[in-house]
């Protein structure tokens, strides 16, 4: 994230990996609220700390009954965690990779996300899924989808994805603050990115956005990795004036930042990672033209993640990834500045 | 590891008190059963209706184990476990009217009965899913060192499912206080126990998971008293968890107007003769526990309650448009 600006979140430390920053996250949680428990595949320290080191130190400090390495059994982690929150716990539960979420579809779209609905109010699920994904590190067809389309699709979920350190900090405190079930989507190459130390005890409002650039031609709307991507064709494009979006939270979106935004610059540009076909791209666009349609210069344009499954080659994985120049071209034609 | 029931039923016998709340909880149970598919038939409640004819003892001899604050999970068919559990009648009649003063306000239905109050947690419509969310209960009272206990019910086809087994192998994992109750009704749906699963007991799938395995006669109170009692207890007094396989029949099918043409010919018809309501009502006044005239002033006060909470859910508002709105979230959904 070195071409990140700074966020209000982020204090005047050292910079920290986005991992440090998760870490840090969980301890401060756990210390403010002995009802804050971690679940989940290798988390504690006897097994290493988390596939990534996110959860490392959290049993030494607080015991290896509040953060609980499991079976590998994705459905018993997220059916105790619901059990958990509706006990009045605030579980969070680690699915270690985003596509094994997939096993235990059941227990978050069908318990988690209805229950308080189901039951007219009375068990409300105070759940945080983290779980990790992306390509960029040759991890092949099941180890790197975003799925967080599929989520954001379901009536009571809340879903997110941070950028950078300081944002996955604040993000994550307000998801365990939730009394709603929030999936907080880690993207592996922002979990080892860098950037300025966030504040201790700091939070990030769920559902707003953050206009990390200031632009008056062109709206680019992204979030997670693909930030870094927008922020320097933003950069390179020096005819035109970029303002770009970080929408922090997927769902709920914050719409009115949105529209406020494209309403100015009359063009908006969508970049996310997950396959461009019925995805967040897909929604936020139909959004745009409902409130927008007649004050827009131009389409709406999308660069996402190509129709395939996420492939192992390098130089596939490169080429289903939204490129810098795949998102300065559609800037530039969204401009009327030169074809796609 | 498979106790017979002649072990467990040495090891417990209830006062005549707790005989007598045993049988209070089967009439509830199945004279509710009647009302309800007899006001179905007449069309003023229209729902998807699996009905619990025939499986009374199981939930009436848990219960009576159980305190208000131990946690129960149940699935569809499962509006016993919940009136036993205490759920109070006439809002579980508003729930399946669809009303706003139903357990759930409408919003969920039949396959959904929740009400915290008494301790019914989640009714899940989803085969095997009651499973894994006991666990996190349990896990939440092991946490803070309650002594509570949480109940998983279940039948013989979510044995079969994922869900099942991971639920259980944490179970035992992590020593929570739970009891799965498996209520073996012969059927998953359509599909006969022998077609779908290779083990003549489903309660020796315990082994498997480092727990007790009980298989009973879920149809003979005293025998599924000493079942239910142990296991709450060893769950209660820390001592993990335990599976229950509880032998029983459904004299409805899988769902009302289940015409049960996959059943083979007077398979039900023989259950039905031993329809273990009339036989346990017999039973307590052959005994000495009761008489006639007091079994049926019990039943006669049932039978007052039900019609009021007819009334009540039949009178009741529906639901506003705007609860689309609410409880999707803690905070109301905007326009």
């Amino acid at each position: 994230m070195s071409s990140a600006k700074p966020v209000p979140a982020a204090g005047a430390a050292k910079p920290v990996t986005t991992i440090q920053a998760l870490n840090m996250a969980l301890e401060d949680a756990m210390q403010d609220d002995k009802n804050v428990l971690m679940l989940g595949e290798d988390v504690a320290d006897r097994e290493g700390g988390g596939v990534a080191g996110v959860t490392r130190g959290l049993s030494s400090k607080f015991g290896d009954k509040r953060v609980r390495s499991t079976p590998i059994s994705e459905q018993a982690i997220v059916g105790a965690a619901i059990g958990a929150a509706i006990a009045g716990m605030k579980p969070v539960a680690e699915i270690m990779l985003m596509n094994f979420t997939t096993v235990c579809m059941d227990m978050i779209v069908n318990h988690a996300a209805k229950l308080r609905f189901m039951s007219g109010g009375q068990t409300g699920v105070p759940l945080t899924i983290m779980t990790m994904s992306g390509a960029g590190i040759a991890n092949g067809g099941q180890h790197s989808d975003m799925l967080e389309s599929w989520f954001a699709h379901v009536p009571g979920l809340k879903v997110v994805v941070p950028s950078g350190p300081a944002e996955a900090y604040g993000l994550l405190r307000s998801c365990i603050d939730d009394e709603d079930p929030c999936i907080f989507v880690e993207p592996i190459m922002v979990l080892f990115a860098s950037g300025p130390a966030p504040q201790r005890g700091s939070r990030i409002p769920l559902g707003k956005a953050n206009i990390v650039r200031q632009g008056t031609d062109v709206t680019v709307i992204t979030y997670g990795k693909q930030l870094q991507e927008v922020m320097a064709a933003a950069d390179a494009l020096k005819d035109i004036s970029v303002e770009v979006i970080d929408l922090r939270t997927i769902a709920p979106y914050d719409k009115e930042t949105v529209l406020a935004s494209v309403g100015k610059t009359k063009r908006a540009v969508i970049v996310h990672e997950a396959v461009k076909d019925f995805g967040v791209g897909a929604e936020i666009a139909t959004q745009i033209n409902e409130s927008l349609f007649g004050k827009l210069a131009a389409p709406v344009h999308r660069v996402a993640g190509k129709f395939s499954p996420v492939p192992f080659a390098r130089a596939l994985e490169t080429a289903f990834v939204p490129s810098k120049a795949e998102v300065e071209a559609a800037i530039r034609s969204a401009c009327g500045k030169g074809g796609k | 590891m498979a106790n017979t029931q002649a072990q467990n039923a040495a090891k417990a016998t209830p006062s005549r008190e707790t005989l007598l709340d045993i049988f209070r909880r089967m009439a509830l149970i199945k004279q509710n059963d009647e009302r309800f598919r007899q006001v179905i038939r007449t069309g003023r409640l229209i729902m998807p209706y699996y009905s619990t004819r025939g499986q009374e003892v199981i939930p009436a001899c848990m219960s009576v184990n159980l305190r208000n604050d131990d946690y129960v999970c149940t699935i569809y068919r499962g509006i016993h476990d919940s009136l036993a559990k205490g759920v109070p009648v006439k809002y579980v009649w508003a729930e399946l009217a669809g009303k706003a003063t139903g357990t759930c306000k409408g919003k969920g239905g039949p396959m959904h009965i929740t009400h915290p109050a008494s301790g019914v947690m989640v009714t899940t419509g989803i085969v095997g899913s009651s499973m894994p969310i006991a666990n996190g209960l349990a896990w939440a009272a092991q946490l803070r060192g309650e002594s509570r206990v949480a109940v998983a019910n279940f039948g013989d086809g979510a044995a079969n499912i994922g869900s099942f087994h991971e639920a259980l192998n944490l179970a035992g994992a992590w020593k929570l206080p739970v009891v799965f109750v498996c209520q073996n009704n012969r059927y998953g749906e359509h599909t006969k126990y022998e077609v779908t699963t290779p083990v003549d007991q489903i309660a020796k799938r315990a082994a498997s998971y480092g727990m007790p395995g009980i298989h009973v006669d879920g149809n003979e109170p005293l025998a599924m008293y000493a079942a239910a009692k142990e296991a709450i207890d060893r769950a209660r007094s820390g001592g993990g968890p335990t599976l229950i396989e509880a032998m029983t029949f459904r004299f409805h099918g899988h769902i009302m107007g289940d015409m049960d043409e996959y059943m083979p010919a007077g398979e039900k018809q023989g259950w039905i003769d031993k329809d273990p309501f009339p036989k346990y009502r017999a039973w307590l006044i052959s005994q000495g526990h009761a008489t006639e005239e007091a079994l049926a002033a019990t039943e006669a006060k049932i039978e007052k309650e039900i019609d009021e909470a007819l009334e009540f859910a039949l009178s009741s508002p529906e639901p506003e448009a705007i609860e689309l709105r609410r409880d999707v979230f803690a905070q109301e959904l905007a326009v």
